[in-house]
């Protein structure tokens, strides 16, 4: 990718701090469920 | 009409089973999509004629917006479902949306303040639709924080889900008077970009974005709701046979 | 009927033997006013701007102030399981509680609302909207909270949770109630915020009692 790009005609602070925002919204959406998912199976486990 | 296969959905060991299969299709078609529409987005369409490359910040903000007020109708209507056939998955959906829904109001609401700057000059402008957006995430927040202050999850849900039906009556509610609200002062102009008649090349990634969240929504409830329906029904027997089976693979691994 | 009369009356009697139960709301509403100012400069021209705010913030933080005793000391003392098993329909009782609880903490900030406001340096032609528009959105302040009250009772965190719950519900009505003020200082028509909060009230006062009743039951099942 040309630094031009990466510069984003100055805007550069805005759009990658969105977009890096978001992809850390989503990343945490897929993965918190799959923590708690483990965190429950272990107290499950535990309970027997 | 045949109702059996709902009955059937409605049943826990069912549905988890059913949203087990579902799950990685809707996950990965999202992700999918999502690397489709942020690469066009990002790369392949031309920068906006008025703002530039400003502009690429609608590829997170419109899609997160537009979930974060259809997650907001999901859950109340979930929690109607909850309360009037005292269903138990309609209340695991209903938990399970919240904080799904809160994530991308917040996500909405940064985004959004991002594009201010760059825009109107100002990270934040009390302009009807980010505010209402704002107590939008209160009302997420709240039903959160309920729902955690209960002990007994069963009773818990419903309050939830008598909370969410309130809000979901004020939504409107709000967004209305904060039209009203900002028709009152005089002076300020807002800059206000008219609906432009956006380009294919421009619109595609957003359509494809808008899609992709939906799909990892979905992918993310439906997650979310095995998990309350595991806690839920913890002491039944499939829950039993499940936790050994995936505990005891876990354990040998 | 008679049931309900008998609630009401009971509201009342209890509140004449507590009496710093409802003498608390109205002072905290006329200290957090006088603060206020002591916030600005003396005499600033611009607090008439701001009275509209100042005076429904105040009004607000000292509904909140009472709203968790609202079924609180019903519930500890039993009362309130006697209104979920008597004949009573629950959603009556509950709307006369909400009236009671407006009859001692909303209408004296109703009355105590013109005098603040010119001390705020309020114009007196603009205390018109502002005493009805209080005297419209105070009772959906005891009805939204009522409600939420409800969903709260018996949860040892309610307290907290209690105004983090009740405010993002009533933003419309503070936006057309000291909207209706700033309409009124601007020169315009302030009779339309004031019909909006009318109809905001009238919604209140029929659908909330009803979900607050089944609050309480899904509270004590």
């Amino acid at each position: 990718m040309s630094p031009e790009f990466w510069k984003m005609g100055g805007y550069a602070l805005y759009v990658w701090g969105s977009f890096g925002i978001a992809a850390g919204i989503y990343l945490w959406n897929l993965i918190a469920p799959r923590l708690r998912r483990r965190a429950i199976l272990e107290t499950l486990l535990d309970d027997e | 009409m045949n109702w059996t296969w709902f009955h059937r959905l409605g049943s826990p060991p069912s549905f988890y089973r059913f949203a087990g299969r579902l799950a990685p299709w809707l996950g990965g078609l999202g992700l999918l999509l999502l690397a489709y529409g942020w690469y066009a987005g990002l790369v392949l369409a031309p920068p906006d004629y008025q703002q530039k490359d400003a502009f690429r910040i609608i590829y997170v903000h419109v899609p997160a917006a537009a979930v974060s007020l259809s997650l907001y109708v999901l859950m109340a209507l979930a929690g109607a479902v909850a309360l009037i056939w005292r269903m138990k998955l309609a209340e695991a959906v209903m938990v399970a949306t919240a904080p799904v829904g809160a994530s991308f109001t917040a996500l909405a609401l940064v985004t959004g303040m991002l594009w201010g700057k760059p825009m109107w000059g100002a990270y934040w402008v009390w302009d009807a639709r980010l505010t209402a957006e704002l107590v939008l995430l209160f009302l997420y927040c709240g039903v959160i924080g309920l729902n955690a202050a209960f002990d007994d999850a069963r009773a818990g849900a419903r309050a939830c889900a008598l909370l969410a039906i309130v809000g979901l009556v004020n939504v409107p509610i709000v967004h209305f008077s904060v039209e009203w609200w900002n028709s009152l002062h005089q002076g300020s102009t807002i800059l206000k970009f008219g609906k432009p008649a956006i380009s294919a090349d421009m619109a595609w990634p957003l359509y494809a974005g808008l899609l992709a969240t939906y799909c990892l929504c979905g992918h993310a409830i439906l997650r979310r709701a095995q998990n309350e329906l595991l806690l839920r029904e913890r002491n039944t027997r499939w829950v039993r046979e499940l936790a050994t089976e995936l505990g005891g693979g876990a354990r040998v691994s | 009927m008679k049931a309900l009369a008998a609630i009401f009356a009971r509201e009342l009697r209890l509140a004449a033997r507590a009496k710093a139960e409802w003498l608390m709301p109205p002072l905290f509403f006329v200290i957090v006013v006088t603060v206020f100012s002591f916030g600005t400069r003396p005499n600033d021209p611009q607090l008439a701007a701001f009275a509209p705010a100042v005076l429904w913030v105040g009004a607000l933080l000292a509904a909140l102030l009472s709203l968790e005793r609202l079924y609180r000391t019903d519930q500890e003392d039993g009362t309130l399981e006697q209104l979920l098993v008597s004949r009573t329909a629950l959603s009556f009782a509950v709307f006369v509680k909400g009236l009671a609880h407006w009859l001692l903490s909303g209408l004296p900030i109703v009355l105590l609302a013109a005098p603040l406001g010119l001390m705020l340096g309020l114009a007196p032609p603009h205390l018109g909207p502002l005493v009805l528009g209080l005297a419209l959105g105070t009772p959906c302040l005891s009805f939204i909270g009522g409600f939420v009250a409800a969903l709260t009772v018996g949860l040892p965190r309610g307290g907290a949770l209690l105004p983090v719950l009740v405010l993002p519900l009533i933003v419309p009505v503070v936006i057309f109630g000291a909207g209706s003020v700033r309409a009124a200082q601007q020169g315009l028509d302030a009779g339309a915020p004031l019909y909006f909060l009318a109809a905001i009230l009238t919604l209140t006062l029929t659908l909330l009692p009803w979900l607050a009743a089944a609050a309480l039951r899904n509270a004590f099942e």
